[in-house]
C-alpha cells in the first residue's frame, strides 16, 4: 500500500487498530479487553509500568503471541496475525528492545534476512545501501552486526524492520540505549518517517519523550487501558497518576553532595589505559579520583571508553598502563542484567551466591545463603515468594533490586566500599526506578562511593555529586549542567 | 536441591498444580514406550506378549537377571553417564565419553596386564590408569576448545574414532595375547581381576565404585564452590565471568577432564570387572547410551543412579528378547532413541506451557 493511500484514508479509517484483546498466561490475565487505535500519520506512545502488558500487546500486534480473543485491523481490514511474517506482509515492522540482529552476520546479510529467491552479496549490500539511504542512516552494511556500537545496532534493527516496506513501526523502548544527541536524532526521524503517512508505536518509559514526540497516548496498567487519548489533552502528570494509579512521589530530585576534600579516597586512578580484547585502547591516559561518600556519574555516548573505564574500575578489565588503586572487592551491577548479571533459571539464593562465586573455596553454605538471600529481599523490597524463586519468575524491577541488593552488601551485612553501576535502571518502570535510587543514595549516605554511568543524562544530573564525561578514551571532569555535559560528551568545545 | 517456583501471589496456582504437571510426563513416557514397543514388535510379525515377557525376565524377572544382567550392564552406564552429566552441567557437550572410555580401557588393562603380581595395588593403579587416559583425551578437546576455539561436539565425537582404531591397533600390536592369534589381549590374571559381589552372581564391586563415585558427584554439585562454579558457567558463562568473577576457561577445563576421567574409570572397570581383557568391542556403545542416561536423569548424578539402572534393565532385556522371543534387539535400541526423543518432547512442552514467550525478556513479557 502506498503513502497516498494511507493519506486519503486516515480520516476515515486507521492505519491500525488493536480491538478488544484478551490474553492470558496460565492463571495470569496478561491483557484484558484492551483496544488501541493508531491514526495514519502519527506517532502514538504506549506507557505502562513493567508488566503492564505493553509488550505482550505489542508481540500480539506483531504475530509472536496469539491473543486468546480480540481482532487486529489493518488500514480497516481484520488481518489474523498467527506469526511475525503475516505481520510483516501487513505492513507491520517491529523493532524489539533487546537487538535481534544476528552477530555474526553482516548489516547487509541481517536485512537480507527472510528474503526469498536468490542472494548475491552486490545486490544485498546495494540494498542494504538503499534502505539506510531512504532513512537517511550512516550504516555501512559491510560490517558484522556483533561489532557496532549499541546506537548502530539500533539503526540497523530500524532498517531491518522497514526494509520491507513497512507502514506501521512498532519501537520497544527505543531510546533506552541512546545519547541524548542519537536520542534527539531518532525522534525527529521518526517524526520524518510518519510524516510521510505512516504510522508508529513507541513504547517508552520516558514520559517527555512521549509528550514531546507522540500526537497520541495509550496508558496500560496491569493488563487494562487506563487512558487513551490526545497528547494536548493531558500532562505529564496526569499520565504519571495513570500510569501507577497514585500521584507519583517523585523524589526529592537533589544531587548527592561531593565529598569534601580530605575524605578517604576510594579509587585513586593515575594515567590509566584500558585496552579491550582485540587490543584496542579504549580508555588513554585518565587520571581521577572517587571520594567515599560521593556518586560520580559518568557520561558518554556508546563506545567512547566508559564501559571499559568501568569495568576496570570494577577488576573486571585489565589496565594495561599506569596505576589503579581501588578496593580489591567492588559491587559491580552491568548493563546487561540478564547476560552478564543473574542465572535466569537459578533461584535467588544460588544469584546471590554466584557473587564472589570465583574466589569462594570449601563448602557452599546453603544456609546461610539462604537467610542472606531472604534478608536482602526484605531489606531491598525484591517483591518473590522466596528465596528459592526462580529469577526468571520475577518482573525486571524485582531482579535489578535483587542484582543490586547483592552488590552492595557483602555477606558479612558490611558494604562494598566502592559500587560501579552501568544503566541501574534501563528498562525500568518509574516506582523501581525510584527504589533504585534511593537505594544508591542511601548507599553513599553510608560511606559507599557509587560510580554509576547512565545513558539518560536526567538520571545521571538528578543523583551525581559530580560528572566525569568520556568522549573518544579520554575522561574529562565537567560542570554540572547539561549543556555542557552534552557538549562534551560529542567532543565540542565548551562555550561558556 | 534448589527449585524453581512462582514468582507472585497471582500465580499461585501453579504451585497446586505442580505435582501433578511433574508425574504426567512420566506417564506419558512410560505409556508411549509401551505402545511404541508393541508397535515395532508386532509390525515385525512378532508376538508382544512374548517379547515383553523376554524383556521382562531378562531384566528384572529374576535375582540372577537383574546382579547378573542388569546390574553388570548398570556399571559403566553409570559412570559413564556421570561423565556426561558433569560435562553437560558446566555447558561442556562432551560426547566423547565412549572414546575416553575405550582409552581408559586400554590404559587400565596395559597396566593391569604388566603388573599382574601386585594384585590390589595393581588394580588401583590399573583404574587411576584407566581415569587419567580418559581424562587425558577429554583434555586434548578442552585445549581445542579453550585454546582454539574448536567445538567440544565435532572434536570429542572425531576423538572417539581415533580411541576406537587406537584399541584395534593396540590389541593387533603390542597389547596381543602371547599366540598372536586373537586381536586381543591376554586374559587377566584373578589377582588383578574385580572381586564379585557374594551370592549376587557376576556383579562385581564395581558397582560400589559407580554408586560412590556418583553420590559423590551429586553431593560436589550441591555443596561445594566448585560445583557451583560448574553449574553457574554452564547456566551463564557470562555470567559467570562478570556477576561471579569465575575463571570460565578454567572451570570448563576443570570440566572436561572430571568427565573425561569418570568415562575412563568406566571403562577402566569393564576390563577389570567384566571382560578381563581389552578387544575391540569392549564397550557396545556405554559411551553413546550414557548421553541418553544423563539427559534422561536432567544431569543430575543422583538421578544418573536410576536412569542407568533403567537403560541397563531394557539392553539386557533386549538381549533375552532376541534369544527367547527371537525380536531382534535393534527394537530395544529405536525404543531407547524414541524414550530420548519423547523426554526432550515434554521438556520443551513444559518449557513452552510456563508463562514465557521470549527468551531475552521473559519476565517482562509474562507479565
Amino acid at each position: 500500500m502506498n503513502a497516498q493511500h494511507a493519506a486519503t484514508a486516515s480520516n476515515i479509517v486507521p492505519a491500525f487498530e488493536l480491538s478488544r484483546i484478551d490474553k492470558r498466561f496460565g492463571f495470569v490475565d496478561a491483557l484484558q479487553d484492551v483496544s488501541l487505535v493508531v491514526r495514519a500519520g502519527t506517532v502514538h506512545a504506549l506507557l505502562g509500568e513493567n508488566g503492564a502488558g505493553k509488550t505482550t500487546l505489542m508481540h500480539i500486534a506483531y504475530g509472536m503471541v496469539n491473543a486468546d480473543a480480540g481482532t487486529v485491523r489493518v488500514a480497516g481490514s481484520t488481518v489474523r496475525l498467527a506469526a511475525p511474517l503475516d505481520a510483516i506482509t501487513a505492513g507491520i515492522g517491529m523493532v524489539h528492545q533487546h537487538f535481534t540482529l544476528v552477530p555474526t552476520m553482516t548489516v547487509a546479510e541481517n536485512l537480507a534476512l527472510g528474503g526469498r529467491g536468490r542472494l548475491s552479496r552486490g545486490t544485498m549490500d546495494a540494498s542494504a545501501r538503499s534502505i539506510a539511504d531512504r532513512l537517511g542512516f550512516s550504516l555501512d552494511p559491510n560490517i558484522v552486526s556483533g561489532e557496532l556500537s549499541v546506537g548502530a545496532q539500533q539503526r540497523a534493527e530500524i532498517a531491518k524492520a522497514l526494509s520491507r516496506d513497512a507502514t506501521i513501526l512498532i519501537l520497544d523502548e527505543p531510546t533506552a540505549v541512546l545519547a541524548p544527541g542519537e536520542i534527539d536524532e531518532l525522534l525527529r526521524w521518526l517524526r520524518g518517517y510518519v510524516a510521510q503517512g505512516n504510522a508508529a508505536i513507541l513504547i517508552t518509559h520516558k514520559l517527555r519523550e512521549a509528550v514531546t514526540v507522540a500526537d497520541d497516548v495509550t496508558v496500560l496498567r496491569r493488563g487494562r487501558v487506563v487512558f487513551a487519548g490526545p497528547v494536548a489533552a493531558t500532562s505529564v502528570e496526569s499520565l504519571t497518576r495513570a500510569m501507577i494509579g497514585t500521584t507519583a512521589t517523585t523524589s526529592p530530585d537533589e544531587p548527592i553532595r561531593p565529598a569534601p576534600v580530605g575524605v578517604t579516597e576510594v579509587v585513586r586512578a593515575d594515567h590509566i589505559t584500558v585496552t579491550d580484547r582485540e587490543g584496542q585502547v579504549r580508555l588513554r591516559d585518565a587520571t581521577f579520583r572517587v571520594r567515599a561518600g560521593e556518586l560520580v556519574g559518568i557520561a558518554g555516548v556508546e563506545g567512547a571508553g566508559q564501559r571499559e573505564l568501568l569495568r576496570a574500575l570494577a577488576g573486571r578489565a585489565r589496565v594495561s598502563v599506569g596505576s589503579l588503586s581501588r578496593p580489591t572487592r567492588v559491587g559491580f551491577v552491568p548493563e546487561d542484567r540478564h547476560r552478564d548479571a543473574v542465572l535466569l533459571n537459578r533461584s535467588l539464593t544460588e544469584n546471590v551466591a554466584l557473587e564472589g562465586a570465583g574466589r569462594r573455596r570449601g563448602w557452599m553454605d546453603w544456609g546461610g545463603l539462604r537467610a542472606r538471600t531472604s534478608a536482602l529481599m526484605q531489606r531491598f523490597d525484591v517483591r518473590a515468594i522466596g528465596p528459592h524463586t526462580a529469577m526468571r519468575d520475577l518482573s525486571g524491577g524485582n531482579q535489578q533490586k535483587l542484582v543490586l541488593a547483592r552488590e552492595l552488601a557483602f555477606s558479612g551485612g558490611e558494604q562494598h566500599p566502592l559500587l560501579v553501576v552501568e544503566n541501574p535502571t534501563r528498562g525500568l518502570d518509574v516506582r523501581a526506578t525510584g527504589a533504585i535510587h534511593e537505594y544508591l543514595r542511601h548507599a553513599c549516605a553510608t560511606g559507599a562511593a557509587v560510580v554509576m554511568y547512565s545513558s539518560d543524562l536526567d538520571e545521571l544530573l538528578s543523583l551525581a555529586s559530580r560528572v566525569l564525561v568520556v568522549f573518544g578514551g579520554r575522561v574529562h571532569e565537567a560542570t554540572n549542567d547539561r549543556e555542557s555535559i552534552g557538549r562534551a560528551m560529542l567532543g565540542l568545545p565548551n562555550t561558556t | 536441591m534448589i527449585f524453581s517456583g512462582a514468582s507472585d501471589a497471582t500465580r499461585a496456582p501453579w504451585r497446586d498444580m505442580r505435582h501433578v504437571r511433574r508425574l504426567a510426563p512420566v506417564a506419558v513416557v512410560v505409556g508411549a514406550l509401551l505402545a511404541a514397543m508393541a508397535a515395532f514388535v508386532a509390525a515385525g510379525g512378532y508376538s508382544p506378549a512374548a517379547a515383553f515377557a523376554a524383556l521382562w525376565s531378562g531384566s528384572v524377572g529374576s535375582w540372577y537377571a537383574f546382579t547378573s544382567a542388569t546390574l553388570v550392564r548398570a556399571v559403566p552406564l553409570m559412570l559413564a553417564g556421570g561423565a556426561v552429566a558433569v560435562a553437560f552441567r558446566a555447558g561442556v557437550f562432551n560426547i566423547g565419553a565412549e572414546g575416553q572410555l575405550l582409552v581408559g580401557a586400554a590404559a587400565a588393562a596395559a597396566v593391569a596386564l604388566a603388573l599382574p603380581m601386585l594384585g590390589p595395588v595393581a588394580i588401583i593403579l590399573s583404574l587411576l590408569a584407566g581415569a587419567a587416559a580418559g581424562a587425558l583425551w577429554a583434555g586434548v578437546a578442552a585445549i581445542l576448545r579453550t585454546r582454539f576455539g574448536v567445538l567440544e561436539v565435532i572434536s570429542t565425537i572425531m576423538l572417539n574414532f581415533v580411541a576406537l582404531h587406537t584399541v584395534s591397533l593396540l590389541v593387533r600390536g603390542p597389547l596381543q595375547e602371547p599366540t598372536h592369534v586373537y586381536p586381543q589381549t591376554a586374559t587377566l590374571v584373578e589377582r588383578v581381576q574385580l572381586a564379585h559381589v557374594p551370592g549376587a552372581g557376576r556383579l562385581h564391586i564395581g558397582i560400589f565404585i559407580a554408586i560412590g563415585i556418583l553420590l559423590g558427584c551429586g553431593w560436589i554439585f550441591r555443596h561445594t564452590a566448585s560445583g557451583f562454579r560448574l553449574l553457574a558457567v554452564g547456566e551463564s558463562a557470562t555470567a559467570a565471568e562478570i556477576a561471579g568473577q569465575i575463571d570460565v576457561v578454567r572451570t570448563m577445563r576443570q570440566a572436561f577432564v572430571a568427565s573425561g576421567a569418570l568415562a575412563g574409570l568406566a571403562g577402566a572397570v569393564e576390563v577389570l570387572g567384566v571382560t578381563y581383557a581389552l578387544y575391540e568391542n569392549i564397550s557396545p556403545g556405554y559411551g553413546y547410551t550414557a548421553i541418553a542416561v544423563a539427559l534422561l536423569a536432567k544431569l543430575d548424578p543422583w538421578r544418573v543412579l536410576l536412569s542407568a539402572l533403567l537403560f541397563a534393565a531394557l539392553e539386557a532385556g533386549a538381549g533375552a528378547m532376541q534369544r527367547d522371543a527371537g525380536v531382534p534387539s535393534s527394537v530395544v535400541t529405536i525404543i531407547e532413541a524414541i524414550l530420548i526423543l519423547v523426554v526432550i518432547g515434554v521438556q520443551a512442552l513444559r518449557a513452552r506451557e510456563s508463562p514465557v514467550i521470549s527468551s531475552h525478556d521473559p519476565a517482562r513479557a509474562a507479565e
